[in-house]
């Protein structure tokens, strides 16, 4: 905890003095999204670190793996997110060990959402969406840093999210085969990016299905998608 | 022979005891019987029902107690320490399914259970609790199962077992129809259907063999004993009406099975 007097409301107290605008306002520039589908589940995520104007990186991995049929989505704090589903792989791994069975993702996402109502009020930024395939089949679920907790099959975080919502709800179908998905996702995190200055860098998909998690596009260069989704409609792309 | 190191519950004797816990498990041997057996898709707990004075309301002496919607308990030893420890489960069971949003495996329960009792033995300023329970319940994957837990925290699965007194003379009675009742199926030809492979018992046939245990060590009347049945679907408890018969039954084929041997 911050070496100061009331170290739970340090950030709010940071926020309110004015001493150093604009450093506790954590934008949750990215965009991440998850859908469910006949083949498993979609997540799709941006790679850009920006903090206000200034873009710290373009190659940030805002898809963690929690373990090896669990996956976790970044949004808002890197290492507020980074940190606790690292920790709900420990907790994961001693559900096993005590259980001798997979922790489902309904009791794994509950872990995570009562750990951030615990902290509720103490300034942790997160918006997160926990996948993964259990007894139940693929289960998709958004976790924020209220506690809140959402079960569902459609979900985007982030600044850019309204942008992916567009595309992917316009794409959407349950019947989807993996290949189109796989397509969707890509294209929405594709213009999100575009719109949306807080989001770029590389566009990553992964898939989650019955036998855990695979990594499908590893990273492609949302600029190079620009003048690939250009090109499929004859424009140049410099319009 | 306990020379001071039965005081505290948190000493070990030279020779490696926990006298506590050793005399919590004397008072669970006074304790009224109960039999437990696992049969094919249900789990059958049956107790003694000591006999109640004439004012005493029958309702308020419950010795199986329901811990979830498919666990039920009983138990021999402490009345009130049985009514503590199923309170404390019951929470648990209720936190679990808040939790984890999927209802507790009875592996799970008996474990938290078994973890309490422990805890128990650990400290200093307080006793065990003088019980130990039988639950019966469904596992993970749907499959019946029977835990025993004791005051020293040790919990062990069961085909079918008794605790209480005479337990021993009905689990070596156990121990012994568990075998025989293939042969007794084919030779009785009435109610109970033939079982092939190991451990697979009709309803029935499961009620029947842990009312026959009980049987042995108690006398033969519905008023003394308390049956009830866990399926998937639920916990039912064994009507008067259903019990009485039943009883009835199961008690003149032990008179007919001893006259046979006299005849023989």
């Amino acid at each position: 905890m911050a070496p100061v007097a009331n170290p739970k409301s340090f950030c709010l107290d940071i926020k309110k003095s004015g001493e150093a605008p604009k450093l506790m306002d954590f934008m949750k520039g990215t965009t991440t999204l998850g859908f469910v589908f006949q083949g498993g589940i979609i997540i799709a995520v941006d790679s850009r670190a920006s903090m206000g104007s200034y873009i710290g990186s373009q190659t940030v991995k805002k898809v963690i793996e929690i373990n090896d049929f669990l996956l976790g989505t970044i949004a808002g704090g890197a290492a507020d997110c980074s940190f606790w589903e690292r920790h709900l792989n420990r907790l994961c791994r001693m559900h096993e060990l005590r259980e001798k069975e997979r922790i489902s993702v309904a009791a794994a996402s509950k872990l995570l959402a009562n750990i951030f109502w615990q902290y509720r009020g103490q300034g942790l930024s997160c918006g997160t969406m926990v996948a993964g395939w259990d007894k139940k089949g693929p289960s998709l679920y958004m976790v924020d840093d209220q506690g809140d907790r959402h079960k569902g099959n459609v979900f985007s975080v982030g600044s850019g999210s309204t942008f992916a919502y567009g595309v992917l709800d316009t794409g959407y179908r349950f019947d989807l085969t993996v290949d189109e998905a796989v397509e969707l996702g890509r294209r929405s995190i594709y213009h999100a990016t575009h719109r949306d200055g807080a989001s770029g860098g590389v566009a990553r998909v992964y898939h989650v299905h019955e036998k855990g998690w695979t990594k499908v596009i590893a990273g492609e260069d949302v600029n190079k998608l620009h003048y690939m989704y250009a090109a499929e409609k004859n424009l140049k792309g410099d319009e | 022979m306990a020379g001071g190191y039965d005081r505290a519950i948190t000493v070990f004797s030279p020779d490696g005891h926990l006298f506590q816990v050793e005399y919590a498990l004397e008072a669970v041997r006074k304790g009224t019987t109960t039999v437990g057996v696992k049969g094919k898709d249900c789990v059958v707990l049956a107790v003694e029902r000591r006999a109640t004075p004439k004012l005493q309301d029958p309702r308020t002496i419950r010795k199986i107690l329901v811990v979830d919607d498919n666990i039920a308990l009983t138990f021999a030893g402490l009345n009130a320490d049985a009514r503590v420890l199923v309170n404390k489960t019951r929470v648990e069971c209720q936190s679990y399914r808040l939790n984890v949003e999927d209802a507790p495996t009875v592996d799970y329960v008996a474990r938290f259970i078994a973890r309490t009792q422990q805890k128990y033995t650990h400290r200093g300023g307080v006793r065990p609790f003088g019980i130990s329970t039988l639950l019966g319940g469904f596992d993970s994957k749907g499959q019946p199962a029977l835990f025993q837990t004791d005051p020293a925290g040790t919990y062990y699965a069961w085909k079918a077992t008794a605790i209480g007194k005479n337990s021993k003379s009905v689990t070596d009675f156990l121990e012994k129809k568990y075998k025989e009742d293939l042969d007794e199926d084919a030779v009785r030809a009435t109610v109970l259907t033939c079982l092939r492979e190991a451990l697979l018992v009709k309803p029935d046939a499961t009620v029947k063999l842990a009312l026959k245990g009980l049987l042995e060590v108690t006398e033969a009347s519905g008023k003394n004993i308390e049956v009830v049945i866990i399926k998937e679907s639920g916990i039912t408890w064994m009507p008067d009406d259903t019990l009485e018969p039943l009883v009835k039954e199961l008690d003149d084929t032990a008179e007919k099975i001893a006259k046979l041997k006299e005849q023989q």
